[in-house]
Formats: C-alpha cells, sequence, structure tokens
C-alpha cells in the first residue's frame, strides 16, 4: 500500500462525563487504498459509528476529546480548519447512514435537495446541476430518475430513498464514500441490491468505501479488508478472505461461530459468546475481551499491542501461539 | 406427528389506513389474505418474509390481539376467534408473546420483580410468598441472578432484558409462545445466547413456538417447519430444511439467494431479485409475486395460486421449482 488514501493514526475518542474522562474509541490506526472497501465491524458500543463519524469531524459534542491523526489527501483532518472540513464534507468525503428518512429533509423534493448539494460544493448551473441529479438516480439503478427526482422523501420506500442518498453522495465525485450501516433498515432483498451498487462504485466512480456494519455477512458480500473492533480497539485487522478463512483473535473466532449458518450441518447448540460487551465505564485494564475469552491466560492482565501474525494484525498475546 | 396446537382457517384481516378527508378517502391494506396453518404441539414453527409481508400482523391474529375480518383460530380444540373475554381470560394465560424490543416492552418505572409477577397476579398465581418462589425459579431458568429481581429495566444490556421478557412471558407455564422477532435486535455474541436459551426451554417446559424473523438463518437453526409470506398471503410452507435448502417457490428462492453468508468463497453471481415488493393497498392481480418473478407467464398474472402439496411441502405457484 504504497499511496494511502486514508491513513488513521492512534485515533482516541472520549468524552467528559460527571464520572470522569470516559474513553469509547481507544487508539484506533488503519489505512484505505485508493478504490479499496474496507469495512469495519463491531458490535453496538465497539466505537465504529464514532471512528467513522471521527474522520467526517461530525462529533459536536462539546464534551467530546479527541487526539490522534486522519490523513487524507495529504492532510490531517483533525488539523484542518472549520472552514476547510465544510469543504470537504460532501466533495471530496462523503457520508450515508443507516436511516436516510432523517438525512432527507421531508419539505423539499428529492431532486431539489441533489442539486443543492452539487451547486454548494461546484459553479454550475441550476439546469445544469439538475441534469447531473437525474443522470445519478439513473446510475443508481432507479427507473424512472426524472420523475423520482420530483417526489419528496415520504413518498419513496426505504430502499429507493438509501440509492437517492447515495446518489446525493457521490454528485461530487467524492474520494472516500463513508457508509454507516446502509443497509441495516432494508430488506434482504432490498439490501442485496444497494451492496451491488456499492461495489460498482469503485469501477464506475473510482471511489473508496469505508463501509460500517455489525453484519458479518456484509463483510464478506463486499469488503477487500476488515477491521474487527471490540470495546473500542482494533481486534484483528486484515484481508477478508484470510480473517474468515482462519481468525487469529478470539473474538473474530467467537463472533464467526456465533452467527447461525444457512447450509453446513445444523448444530444442536449454537457456539455462543458468555457474557455481554463490557460499557465504557467498566472496560478492564488488561485485555477488554479477556472476560468472555475461552484462551485467557495471566499475560492478558496487560493489553496486548496490535501484532503482525499470519498475515494479518492480531492484538492478542495467544494468537500465533495456538 | 404430535397433536395440533393452534390452528388458523382461511385468516383475513383487513386494516383501514389514512386519513378520511385524504384524496380517495381510506384506504384498504390487506394485511392476512386467507392464511391457514397448523402449529404442533412441541415443535417451533418459523414464520418469514420480508417488512410490511404481514408475518407480526399474523401472530397477533393468532393470540387474538388483533381481531381477524373472517376466518377461524382455533387453540386447543376452542374457537378463541369470537369468545367472550371473560371466558378467553383463562386460555390467555397459555398462550403468551416475546417482543422484539426488549428496551421498548418493559416499563422503565418497575422493578424487573413487578414486571414478571404482573402476569401471576393478574391471573392469581398465590399468595406473594408462592410468586416470591416462582420468580426465583424463574430468573435461574433463564439465566439471571435472583438479586437483579430488585433493579429497574435501565439497569440490564439488551441480551439481558430480552431473558426479562422471556422470564414474563414463561410465568405462567404457558404452552404456546409466539416469538416477534425476540433476537433482531440483539448483537450477534448475545443473540446466539437467546436462541440457545429459547431451545433449552422448549426441551425442559415442553413448549410450542412461532418464531417471527426476517433472519433466515436463525430461523433455520431454531425452526422444524417454515413459512414463508409475501404480501399478505403464505407462499410456501414446509420442513425447514426441505424449503431453506430446496425452495420450492420463487419467492422462497429469491429470498435465499439475497442473504448474504459470511462466507467470502460464496461471493458468486446471484439472482438478485428487482424491485421492491407492492403496496399491499393495492395489490397485484393474479400471484402477487408475478411481477418480480422471472418465471411468470400469463396464467400468474390472471389466477392466483392456492397452495397445493408439493415435493414434501406445500407452495402456491403455478410453476413450482424442482
Amino acid at each position: 500500500m504504497s499511496e494511502a488514501l486514508l491513513d488513521m493514526r492512534d485515533l482516541c475518542v472520549s468524552f467528559r462525563t460527571a464520572r470522569g474522562v470516559l474513553p469509547i474509541v481507544e487508539g484506533v490506526s488503519f489505512q484505505m487504498a485508493r478504490r479499496e472497501i474496507l469495512s469495519v465491524v463491531g458490535e453496538s458500543g465497539s466505537g465504529k459509528s464514532l471512528t467513522a463519524l471521527s474522520i467526517m469531524r461530525l462529533i459536536t459534542d462539546p464534551n467530546a476529546v479527541m487526539t490522534g491523526e486522519i490523513w487524507f489527501q495529504g492532510r490531517d483532518l483533525l488539523a484542518q480548519p472549520a472552514e476547510e472540513m465544510r469543504r470537504l464534507r460532501g466533495g471530496a468525503i462523503a457520508m450515508i447512514f443507516q436511516d436516510p428518512m432523517t438525512a432527507l429533509t421531508p419539505v423539499y423534493t428529492v431532486g431539489a435537495q441533489i442539486v443543492e448539494q452539487i451547486r454548494v460544493h461546484q459553479d454550475v448551473s441550476k439546469s445544469a446541476a439538475r441534469k447531473r441529479a437525474i443522470e445519478l438516480l439513473g446510475a443508481m439503478g432507479i427507473a424512472a430518475p426524472r420523475d423520482v427526482a420530483g417526489r419528496f422523501p415520504h413518498q419513496l420506500s426505504g430502499g429507493m430513498r438509501q440509492r437517492v442518498m447515495i446518489a446525493m453522495a457521490l454528485s461530487c465525485d467524492p474520494a472516500l464514500l463513508i457508509a454507516d450501516e446502509p443497509t441495516t433498515a432494508l430488506d434482504v432483498t432490498v439490501q442485496a441490491q444497494i451492496l451491488e451498487l456499492l461495489l460498482k462504485l469503485r469501477t464506475d466512480f473510482g471511489s473508496s468505501v469505508l463501509l460500517i456494519t455489525h453484519d458479518m455477512g456484509v463483510v464478506a458480500r463486499v469488503a477487500d479488508r476488515v477491521v474487527v473492533m471490540y470495546a473500542g480497539r482494533v481486534a484483528e485487522a486484515g484481508a477478508t478472505a484470510e480473517i474468515f478463512q482462519s481468525p487469529q483473535h478470539p473474538y473474530t473466532m467467537g463472533l464467526l461461530d456465533a452467527i447461525p449458518k444457512l447450509y453446513g450441518p445444523k448444530l444442536k447448540r449454537l457456539p455462543a459468546i458468555p457474557g455481554a460487551p463490557p460499557s465504557p465505564f467498566e472496560r478492564p485494564p488488561g485485555c477488554a475481551f479477556a472476560p468472555r475469552c475461552a484462551h485467557e491466560v495471566p499475560a492478558c492482565d496487560t493489553r496486548p499491542a496490535l501484532a503482525m501474525v499470519a498475515g494479518r494484525d492480531v492484538a492478542c498475546w495467544r494468537a500465533g501461539v495456538r | 406427528m404430535s397433536e395440533v396446537l393452534l390452528e388458523a382457517r382461511s385468516l383475513h384481516k383487513i386494516f383501514n389506513v389514512g386519513s378520511r378527508f385524504a384524496r380517495g378517502g381510506r384506504k384498504q391494506v390487506q394485511a392476512l389474505s386467507d392464511i391457514s396453518l397448523e402449529v404442533h404441539e412441541g415443535e417451533t414453527l418459523g414464520l418469514v418474509g420480508e417488512s410490511g409481508c404481514g408475518k407480526s400482523t399474523l401472530g397477533r391474529c393468532l393470540l387474538r390481539l388483533y381481531e381477524v375480518d373472517s376466518g377461524h383460530v382455533i387453540f386447543k380444540g376452542h374457537d378463541i376467534t369470537r369468545m367472550r373475554e371473560a371466558m378467553l381470560r383463562p386460555l390467555r394465560a397459555d398462550m403468551q408473546m416475546v417482543f422484539q424490543d426488549p428496551f421498548a416492552s418493559l416499563n422503565p418505572r418497575r422493578r424487573v420483580g413487578d414486571l414478571i409477577a404482573e402476569p401471576l397476579r393478574v391471573h392469581r398465581y398465590g399468595d406473594a410468598a408462592k410468586i416470591a418462589a416462582r420468580l426465583e425459579a424463574l430468573m435461574a431458568l433463564v439465566g439471571l441472578a435472583p438479586e437483579f429481581l430488585q433493579r429497574y429495566p435501565h439497569e440490564f444490556s439488551g441480551g439481558q432484558r430480552q431473558r426479562i421478557g422471556i422470564a414474563r412471558a414463561i410465568a405462567l407455564n404457558p404452552s404456546l409462545i409466539i416469538a416477534d422477532e425476540p433476537v433482531s435486535a440483539l448483537d450477534v455474541s448475545v443473540q446466539a445466547q437467546i436462541v440457545n436459551l429459547l431451545a433449552d426451554l422448549q426441551a425442559r417446559l415442553n413448549l410450542t413456538y412461532v418464531f417471527i424473523a426476517h433472519d433466515l438463518s436463525v430461523v433455520r437453526q431454531i425452526a422444524d417447519r417454515c413459512a414463508v409470506m409475501y404480501l399478505g398471503g403464505i407462499v410456501e410452507i414446509g420442513p425447514a430444511d426441505a424449503v431453506l435448502h430446496a425452495p420450492a417457490h420463487p419467492y422462497t428462492a429469491a429470498l435465499i439467494s439475497a442473504v448474504p453468508a459470511p462466507d467470502p468463497a460464496s461471493r458468486q453471481a446471484r439472482t438478485v431479485l428487482q424491485g421492491e415488493p407492492p403496496s399491499p393497498t393495492n395489490p397485484p392481480s393474479g400471484c402477487r409475486f408475478h411481477p418480480r418473478c422471472a418465471a411468470a407467464r400469463d396464467v400468474c398474472r390472471a389466477e392466483r395460486p392456492v397452495l397445493r402439496d408439493w415435493a414434501g411441502r406445500s407452495v402456491a405457484c403455478h410453476f413450482p421449482l424442482g
């Protein structure tokens, strides 16, 4: 990876609360190449969404404290002035969310919203922007783009709204598209359509996609590389095929085993991971997964750092030993 | 085969939606049309389909939480469809529901002990000492510590709350439990625990489940038989392995192929279903699936297929697969 598009170095996000400073994201580092689809996967509370919001600098809570560096196209996003960030958001970096209904305003037609987005970032005429908006809607697989552009968000189905959101996000040819659980609210048949669309983005638009999800099935379907997060840290990161084939971190193993399978022998009981992820208030000082881990050893009382094992990064003392 | 515990005969349910001052007045949504099925004692019937297909409505109609417009629900030999509330009440203790969202289904102002004791009090289970003993036994059954009875719902994680919901449902020793997406809101590692718990309780308490879900892999893990719904009707019903591994209805086949498998090796080209389910206010003529079906012919547009026996299951299709 000679030329990384995005290089996150030791990102920490914490919140000042009545009970002291609460670390949520603790030292996350990863890199993304051009045209790569990278997935950040984790359970609720793992810090995956905050990681995505940090790239956009969209954490507006005055009590949030962010440290680290996020290098994008040769500049550190965390050091950019607000003015510059506003230019980047929706321009070079775009984001789509789980619920497109809340991200679209109900009082304008979706066409008008895409036109506005284009004209904020580019100096083009209204009619040219409108033409581009309809073109984009068509490229998103919408059958009657001219007709859809004239409709309001509430007149569209969930899948259509998500297509509109993606069209809007792509309107300024972003180098990076951040998709935060883009298909979680959708039915599987519509999810399959949206995933096909995301896969096409890199060839048609040359965009990289950072896909935030909790669904290992979605990861397996579209991601080139995957970052598995647990309790605010990276547990394991590497090529999707390798991680699914031979997971090295006990959490990744447990997560993959716990998913019920549609094919293969039917198990009498699902191999569940005991317990639940720790709340940010009670993260253990050592390895955060140790209390739920079947392979715990005394060394787990201190935090393992990410280390290269079997061609990927793993944060586990016993990785490679087993 | 064991005895039939619950039977639905030709259920129809219509909702009136919209304002009567709207253009065209109120609209009618046919939520259930001609649903017939049997649930046998001790089995789990999985009910799957996309959002809006009527699976939750069916679950509620089976418990008479909704009144049906026509048809009959027969529970343990009693026709409960038109039964007076006073007659129905003792039967209600025998049929319970577990809801999807354990955050919404537990009153935040009441202690867990109170919440679980409520059905016991309503149905005059016994004096305070007897109820207290029952509460402790229930907590042990669902794998929670008895101290938790004194706590409030917000102090629990999603998985623990779902255990509380289950404890409340089994408090009166019911024979039937209708579980509406009981694990959909949970993280994978916790979801596996709850699926295992439901299986354990079924074996210990001889429970019969109707398990409503949109996740086919979860249904395959837990269900003996599986019914697939589309736009208010059952399109296929039969042994879970037959339906999910050798689907006879094109819709079932499309649904299965849309599920992203947690295995990057299975990234083959799929038959991605085009379009989205049509609106139930204006269902298509003939077979309701025909506008999205690749195999549709003239007869599919004209005539609605009825369920008929086919390769070990029942299927509603003019040209079943296989």
